[in-house]
């Protein structure tokens, strides 16, 4: 230890070239991977997108005809706003929700442990799985809930009322999903130096002061990632509307991605799915570009 | 160029976006960017406002193909503009 700190030569090097850039051709190979698994598979959406696909061998350019298309069809719009307001009710209950289950986990209990891989159970149930069990769970002939909602003397049946369908849809994705929330939630709870609790404290900080002006802060990062993940998953959930209510009634839960799927694998339309897909994507960049640097602006602040 | 069902517009419109690429690589090695604030209500460096004006572009493409009849061309120079614009005073 005592050479290395006397060591003038190390010190003069570390003093005056702080940063060796040389570290990041060690990423080289991740820029391969992404460029082989998701770059070039993107580029062959785009390609697909500015033509007419018939077979393997006839194919036209139709420039944005498809694009044009897309973003006159009344139906895409539709599954749009759709899609758009599902995203945004799912993060206003999960959010705060997840947060409050957190605050309701005791950090010391021997408890805890079993407490947590509780809460994570429904994170490991498959999409499809999801979907299935609540078809089950809610039907209103035979479905606990369904059968004790009706009991209890409110008329409900998802297969039929959009309404219903629509509020099903969010208690599912909730059952599923706030679990994550409250996880993250949690760690960054845990990692709340106990000082700044006992300088709360001291201060006469009420419970909700604490909250506001201890926690939340804190929680800023764990906070960004899970509305990111929940905004992204809910952007494109397929399996469980699928499974659940398959679009319908009508059309009331037909959202972006089970209206790509049956342009895509029904009818095979190729080019306008691409378009259709190109258009998803550079929505989904722009909500995500927009909450992180928002998010990052009130940090530099 | 069959391969991956290539076409010549999409092709020049990769190798337009890997030259800019390219080209903000070397001058980030030549001239380190400065993080700034200019017309946008944000600190950005070279990179971010290259990817803003990428990610305008395409939204004004989108608007222009969703409500305008005339050719989408003139929706490219418009993004251009606004991406000269960004680059520089952005």
């Amino acid at each position: 230890m005592l050479p290395l700190l006397t060591n003038k030569r190390w010190l003069k090097v570390t003093a005056f070239k702080p940063h060796n850039n040389r570290a990041w051709l060690g990423v080289l190979p991740v820029f391969l991977i992404v460029g082989f698994s998701a770059v070039i598979p993107l580029m062959t959406v785009v390609n697909y997108s500015v033509q007419d696909i018939l077979d393997f061998n006839s194919r036209f350019f139709v420039g944005f005809q498809w694009y044009r298309d897309t973003l006159n069809d009344a139906r895409f719009v539709d599954a749009f706003i759709r899609q758009i307001g599902f995203s945004a009710t799912v993060l206003a209950v999960e959010i705060p929700l997840g947060i409050a289950v957190a605050k309701g986990i005791s950090k010391t209990s021997r408890m805890t442990p079993i407490v947590l891989v509780l809460l994570a159970l429904p994170l490991l149930i498959p999409w499809n799985v999801v979907g299935t069990i609540w078809l089950m769970f809610a039907r209103p002939d035979i479905g606990l809930l369904g059968v004790l909602i009706n009991a209890a003397g409110f008329s409900y049946n998802y297969t039929a009322d959009p309404l219903h369908a629509w509020l099903t849809l969010v208690a599912m994705d909730v059952w599923h999903w706030t679990s994550l929330v409250a996880l993250l939630s949690f760690a960054g709870l845990t990692s709340i130096p106990a000082p700044y609790y006992q300088a709360a404290e001291l201060d006469g900080a009420r419970a909700w002061q604490v909250f506001r002006y201890v926690e939340l802060p804190r929680l800023r990062g764990v906070l960004v990632i899970a509305v990111l993940l929940r905004l992204m998953d809910s952007f494109m959930i397929y399996t469980e509307p699928f499974v659940l209510t398959g679009g319908g009634p009508g059309n009331s839960t037909t959202f972006l991605t089970q209206y790509l799927a049956t342009m895509a694998v029904g009818q095979f339309d190729l080019g306008p799915a691409a378009a259709f897909s190109v258009l998803y994507f550079l929505f989904i960049l722009l909500f995500c570009w927009l909450f992180y640097t928002m998010v990052m602006r009130n940090d530099e602040r | 160029m069959s391969w991956m069902a290539w076409t010549w517009p999409t092709a020049l419109f990769f190798i337009a976006i890997g030259t800019a690429l390219l080209i903000l690589t070397v001058l980030e090695l030549r001239q380190p960017t400065i993080a700034r604030r200019g017309l946008l209500p944000l600190v950005t460096t070279r990179g971010d406002r290259f990817f803003i004006s990428l990610l305008s572009a395409g939204f004004i493409h989108v608007l222009w193909l969703g409500t305008m009849d005339s050719a989408v061309v003139w929706g490219t120079l418009l993004s251009l503009i606004v991406a000269i614009i960004l680059m520089r005073w952005g």
